[in-house]
């Protein structure tokens, strides 16, 4: 393949993974910004959001656009309820307590996946995309007659991959609007700045945690509905997106919300692009090397604020 | 009062087993309870079972489970090996080589079992092996890697049931080369097993006048895959793929996209879909391209009554699917390896008189003395011949085409196409 379209699909695959990732990593990135809590069990809930998104999927299952739709919308709820009775009964228990909250969220890691692996078993299942046609994509350049257009092969994209990259766009605008146009995201910003004073003023801490908790979960879960149409719903997909939503909230600055979505973009493009020319074991080495690099040189993120 | 009663049940007692003793009807129709009551021990024969229950090889493991358990269940049935039960220990070894080696030495030491036996991923034969070795623990491997073969392993590892991936892909090359095509590109998981892939089949198709264009090697871990394919050279002809692990149906269905309309012809092995329903949304395009199938996931039309019955017995339906959930499909093309393998103990056993740890060296000598074996319900992939010297098996493939979304079984090759030259001879190695 030539370098121009080349470069293109690799951008392209790119910016699917970075919206994805953007998801994911914001969800980590609010529950550490308001609660301090370092959730551990945060790519088990993308993972239990791929899964229930399969299990309604095939319930309901007459059009697949029905099904895809169905599960965007519960797969989060239900995702965010476990999460919110699991900050309930575990995280407030403990305190929140730094250590203890690592601990207990490793702790709910394993038990999220082995419950996955003995209910819905170790195979890998699909959901099938509400529509998904190949869209070829043309390239231009510049011969011999001048101008030309031509269609190189293998550079396409599909219908759905687009449509991935515009609905994580919108989720994260409105969720930009919740933290910066509502109560409930003046309650969060109050909490996140100092909870003492939020709780002297009479906001309900312990719940505003709860639901921060959930929506965090929550939207681990709504990237991981997205996602499944194009991979399949797993008991282990979770890791990767655990470890590389580490990286970008490191690199982006924990609670750091634009910091987390310039990150995810950074990562994911580098990602995808240099994956493509040289080998997906390089990307992980360079993006690894960025987070060595940022905590050297800004410890606290690119768009993080020292306490 | 009580003495009078004592004699009278002894009496009973003896009358019923000389009724039973005097027939041979009797022993036949409780071949289980005759059997067993001739042992020299009724201890149960222990095999420990290594499976992949967790990790990236876990629908491999949960199938081979199943086919294990049958096949246990069919030989307690037929009285046992020497009159005695068999009982499996099965130890999960997580897919992982470290842990594999973990699960030998737990086998030895804390099960005490007679023999070992299971696991497909080659990486974890590797990492287990070696210890068997050292524990002097016959170790029955179902993994289809060359490493048996190659003489990387030791006189206790032995690989009876499933033919290695270099006679495979021998058998398989003149195929490729005649139907579909002699410039070829490559894509395999980038580990022992498809590396063995890779070095086999270049050679092979080599010998038969193609070449390989391109190799391209993906990490086992890897779940997106359209940014591997630009590296596909516009001139290849046949597209020869051969994924592991969850992200198959991702693999396959991203190279559906990559292509669109105009695909180059593709030429898979079933590994690349093992587990997965070929009714997937997005495998369309698969129509009409070929596969290598260990033994033909769906029922043919001239299926065999051996067919027939293996089917019932691991609980697979003709769709390849389990019996209670067609949408649980089996690693068909695998898991008849864990049947065969567990025949061919039994076999060995009776062979050398087995009768504890202190007979592990007979029941090598046993099994390495085996040659053909023909097609048989023990032996339901098809007739095998082993090689006692390499520790390893030759049996039939099979080529088969994706018509209306079933596999039809084109071609079989012969145990012939499969041989080549021994690479290392185990029984000069002391044990």
């Amino acid at each position: 393949m030539d370098f121009g379209p080349h470069l293109l699909l690799a951008s392209l695959e790119g910016a699917v993974a970075a919206a994805i990732l953007a998801l994911t990593a914001i969800g980590l990135s609010i529950v550490f910004g308001v609660m301090r809590v370092v959730n551990v069990a945060h790519g088990e809930f993308y993972m239990i959001g791929a899964v229930i998104a399969w299990w309604v999927a095939s319930i309901v299952g007459t059009h697949p656009a029905l099904g895809f739709v169905a599960a965007l919308v519960v797969a989060p709820l239900i995702v965010g309820m476990l999460a919110a009775t699991a900050d309930k009964f575990i995280l407030q228990k403990i305190d929140y307590d730094p250590d203890r909250t690592i601990v207990a969220t490793i702790g709910l890691l394993y038990i999220i996946q082995q419950i996955t692996l003995m209910t819905f078993g170790p195979e890998a299942r699909p959901v099938q995309p509400p529509f998904n046609t190949r869209l070829a994509l043309p390239w231009f350049e510049f011969g011999e007659n001048g101008f030309e257009m031509y269609w190189p092969w293998g550079l396409s994209i599909t219908s759905y991959k687009l449509f991935v990259i515009f609905a994580a766009i919108a989720i994260m605008l409105a969720l930009w609007m919740l933290m910066t146009r509502t109560k409930i995201g003046l309650i969060m910003r109050a909490t996140q700045q100092d909870s003492d004073m939020a709780k002297a003023f009479g906001i309900p801490v312990n719940r505003v945690y709860s639901w921060v908790f959930g929506l965090g979960a929550g939207l681990a879960a709504a990237g991981a509905v997205l996602v499944v149409p194009m991979q399949q719903a797993h008991y282990l997909m979770g890791h990767d997106p655990l470890l590389l939503s580490f990286i970008v909230v490191i690199i982006g600055g924990l609670g750091s919300l634009p910091g987390t979505v310039i990150a995810a973009i950074l990562i994911g493009m580098s990602d995808g692009i240099i994956s493509v020319f040289f080998s997906p074991t390089l990307a992980k080495i360079i993006a690894t090397l960025v987070v060595a690099m940022v905590l050297v040189f800004r410890p606290n993120g690119l768009m993080g604020r020292s306490n | 009062m009580k003495n009078f009663d004592l004699t009278k049940s002894t009496l009973t007692r003896r009358k019923v087993l000389k009724t039973l003793g005097a027939g041979v009807a009797a022993a036949s129709i409780l071949p289980r309870l005759g059997g067993i009551a001739h042992a020299a021990t009724s201890e149960p024969i222990r095999i420990g079972f290594q499976a992949h229950r967790t990790g990236i090889g876990a629908a491999y493991g949960r199938w081979y489970s199943r086919a294990t358990s049958a096949a246990v269940t069919r030989i307690n049935d037929m009285g046992g090996i020497n009159g005695r039960e068999v009982e499996i220990i099965t130890e999960d070894d997580g897919t992982d080589p470290k842990r594999g080696a973990e699960v030998i030495e737990k086998f030895a030491k804390q099960h005490e079992v007679d023999v070992a036996f299971g696991t497909l991923y080659s990486h974890v034969v590797y990492g287990s092996a070696p210890r068997a070795g050292e524990l002097k623990l016959p170790y029955f491997v179902v993994s289809e890697g060359h490493h048996v073969a190659s003489g990387k392993l030791n006189r206790y590892t032995l690989q009876p049931g499933i033919t290695d991936v270099k006679s495979q892909v021998q058998a398989m090359a003149p195929f490729v080369a005649d139907n579909l095509g002699k410039k070829v590109t490559m894509i395999f998981p980038d580990f022992a097993f498809g590396h063995d892939h890779r070095d086999f089949f270049t050679a092979a198709i080599e010998a038969q006048g193609g070449e390989v264009v391109e190799s391209i090697a993906i990490p086992p871990t890897e779940t997106s895959f359209t940014k591997y394919f630009p590296r596909i050279p516009r001139e290849t002809e046949v597209i020869y793929h051969v994924m592991v692990g969850p992200a198959v149906l991702t693999f396959v269905k991203e190279l559906g996209e990559f292509f669109g309309p105009n695909r180059p012809e593709l030429f898979g092995f079933i590994d690349s879909l093992e587990a997965v329903d070929f009714a997937s949304p997005g495998l369309e395009f698969l129509e009409g391209s070929y596969f290598w199938e260990g033994m033909a996931r769906y029922a043919q039309a001239d299926q065999t009554d051996i067919d027939k019955t293996y089917r019932a017995a691991v609980g697979v339906d003709n769709n390849g699917a389990s019996i209670s959930d067609s949408r649980d499909v089996a690693t068909f093309s695998h898991m008849f390896g864990c049947w065969e393998t567990l025949n061919i103990i039994k076999r060995g056993m009776e062979t050398c008189g087995y009768q504890g740890p202190a007979d592990r060296q007979s029941l090598i000598e046993a099994v390495e003395a085996m040659s053909d074996m023909p097609y048989s319900l023990d032996h339901p992939q098809g007739a095998k011949r082993f090689n006692g010297k390499t520790h390893q098996t030759f049996g039939h493939q099979y080529i088969s085409q994706v018509i209306d979304g079933k596999l039809v079984v084109k071609h079989k090759t012969s145990i012939e196409d499969g041989l080549y030259e021994d690479e290392v001879d185990y029984t000069k190695q002391s044990f």
